[in-house]
């Protein structure tokens, strides 16, 4: 059960009588301003209460929410999207959605994990978790974006690369180890953006980037919370602490300095408006793209080359217990 | 050659007198480890190839010297991590055990009579998962692979990305890339020997972006781990699936060599690159 699907029931159920009073307000000549007043201010509180300052166990849920955007809202506010299918060699992944697109007026290639809304589009979807030809195509249209010049535009979010037998028939390694390989070498600008759950090497594969953007309430982690606490504390129950250790909300990453910047969510998270949350998203993937463009190709993979190769925490001194004889 | 290797040596003799005797995992013959290690820690009886130990690795694969690279890189406690018990802690412990600093060594040495950058891991150490020394070790010889144009050899063993580093140690898998990626656009030659066990975040990076990619017979190669798809899937699986010899019939691989032949076999490879690569320079 999500978490935040629980905590807002009551919130939805004080948002329908709030409109209610609203309209019997209107239609009849009985003044209950006061009245709405008082529910106005009761929701806010408890709003406040509920989302003032979320747990990253409560972001994790936040992220899975089922009414949250999925990248085909997004791409639906592209001027311009035209799809391309399949990996040219097994299968088209529906949980991977790409193709030719316009942002603005700047021709991009666009990236996306898509996870389904209901049982039948998840099942259609696979649940977001792209199989191996969905990282061939992913990897196809990074080749082809890079071919022709065109700026990359990923959308992360997916739990993890897909774990089933058939997966690992088809190289499911491989498939990922080839995108990081391809968008490493690609002489074009890439802006990812995490919009969901950034789950591990599956979703590396959609963001090794010039430009990370992560909403305020998505979450990138090296292990799903589950999975780390299953395998760190043999004990499944673990999730919620393993989430506060693994540091994978987006303000942690920015600290890192793994994530670039971070795009507010409205309070109550991307669904409750997501016109606006989609609209500011879009400016800032317009305006990394504007900065990135002016770059040179050289330039561009010289940075990015930098970016990751700085990436880590070690030290250098000598620790007294290393001892390396007798 | 390095003070390191000959203090190891005494020291793995001191370790083997401690425990003279081993017992085959697979056919559950007793064995007396120096019988096992004059055998390359091969079983005799059923030929089980055992996990090795990052230094007998180089002590059977290197001619003579080898120039250790990155042994500086040590880890650190980026979250402060804390399971059951403090990753420090963990790190102590496999420091002891395994008389390693971390989960790989990288340096350079001859094979054959070429000279390469090898790197190898060791699963003994925090099940040779992949945290910022290995990430940042496994970069540095590719940088210096590059800088001296030398073929490079990794042997990997790994259970993934190390957790207690989160997204510290993801990120480890677009640095080696990137180290990969930079070697090779060069036209250098990497080869990757996959050992028991290649998972997650390494197969899913470096393991698999080889120019050539062998692996030990019955080595556990994938990405997701079998107790994650037996859970996924409710099912057992068989247990075929996922090990080197399955891997070579669905076309991931190149080659299953035995312990045994592996030396001349990585010797013969580097002898092509080599070839080739005197074409390139004389056209």
């Amino acid at each position: 059960m999500n978490l935040i699907v629980e905590r807002e029931r009551g919130l939805l159920e004080l948002e329908k009588r709030i409109a209610e009073l609203r309209e019997a307000n209107a239609a009849q000549s009985l003044d209950l301003s006061s009245e709405i007043r008082a529910l106005e201010e009761k929701y806010s509180q408890i709003q406040r209460e509920i989302f003032g300052s979320m747990t990253p166990w409560q972001k994790v849920h936040m992220a899975r929410h089922p009414n949250r955007p999925t990248a085909s809202d997004y791409i639906a506010e592209f001027t311009q999207f035209d799809e391309l299918h399949g990996d040219r060699h097994f299968r088209d992944d529906h949980a991977i959605v790409g193709g030719f697109g316009k942002l603005g007026e700047r021709a991009v290639m666009i990236i996306a994990q898509q996870r389904g809304r209901d049982t039948k589009e998840n099942l259609r979807r696979n649940f977001g978790m792209p199989s191996p030809e969905g990282y061939r195509k992913v990897q196809r249209l990074a080749h082809l974006a890079s071919h022709l010049g065109l700026p990359v535009v990923t959308f992360v979010d997916t739990k993890g690369a897909d774990p089933g037998i058939g997966s690992e028939e088809r190289a499911q390694s491989e498939a990922i180890a080839a995108c990081l390989y391809e968008f490493t070498i690609a002489r074009v600008p890439i802006v990812a953006t995490v919009i969901g759950e950034g789950g591990s090497g599956g979703a590396l594969a959609l963001s090794i980037a010039d430009r990370i953007i992560m909403l305020e309430n998505s979450y990138y982690s090296v292990a799903s919370p589950e999975g780390c606490a299953a395998i760190l504390w043999s004990d499944a129950s673990k999730a919620e602490e393993a989430a506060t250790r693994l540091k994978l909300t987006a303000q942690d990453l920015l600290q890192f300095g793994i994530a670039d910047e971070i795009v507010p969510e409205p309070t109550g998270g991307a669904h409750r408006d997501p016109a606006g949350t989609i609209s500011r998203v879009l400016k800032n993937i317009t305006d990394a793209l504007g900065e990135l463009a002016s770059l040179p190709a050289a330039e561009l993979k010289e940075a990015r080359y930098q970016k990751y190769r700085r990436i880590g925490a070690w030290q250098t001194e000598r620790l007294e217990t290393v001892k390396t004889g007798p | 050659m390095p003070d390191w290797l000959p203090r190891r040596r005494a020291k793995n003799e001191q370790a083997e007198d401690a425990a003279t005797w081993s017992k085959c995992p697979k056919c559950s013959e007793v064995l007396y480890r120096r019988d096992l290690a004059a055998n390359l820690w091969v079983c005799p009886r059923c030929g089980h190839h055992f996990r090795m130990s990052a230094i007998d690795r180089i002590n059977i694969t290197v001619d003579g010297d080898f120039k250790e690279i990155g042994a500086e890189v040590l880890p650190g406690d980026p979250l402060e991590w804390v399971d059951k018990k403090k990753y420090a802690a963990k790190l102590a412990g496999d420091r002891e055990k395994s008389q390693l600093s971390e989960a790989v060594i990288c340096g350079t040495g001859k094979i054959g009579g070429f000279e390469t950058a090898i790197g190898v891991m060791d699963f003994h150490f925090r099940g040779g998962t992949m945290g910022t020394v290995v990430g940042e070790r496994i970069a540095m010889l590719l940088e210096r692979a590059r800088e001296l144009r030398l073929p490079c050899v990794i042997f990997t063993a790994s259970g993934g990305a190390r957790m207690e580093e989160g997204m510290l140690a993801l990120m480890q898998l677009a640095k080696t890339t990137a180290a990969v990626a930079r070697y090779r656009e060069d036209g250098n030659f990497l080869v990757t020997v996959l050992t028991d066990p290649t998972t997650g975040g390494v197969s899913a990076s470096f393991a698999f972006q080889a120019d050539v990619i062998a692996a030990e017979p019955k080595a556990m190669i994938g990405f997701a781990g079998r107790r994650v798809i037996e859970q996924t899937i409710r099912q057992k699986l068989p247990d075929q699936f996922q090990t080197a010899e399955f891997l070579l019939e669905k076309g991931h691989i190149d080659m299953v060599v035995p312990r045994p032949d592996l030396k001349a076999m990585l010797t013969r490879l580097l002898d092509y690159a080599a070839a080739g690569r005197a074409w390139t320079a004389a056209s």
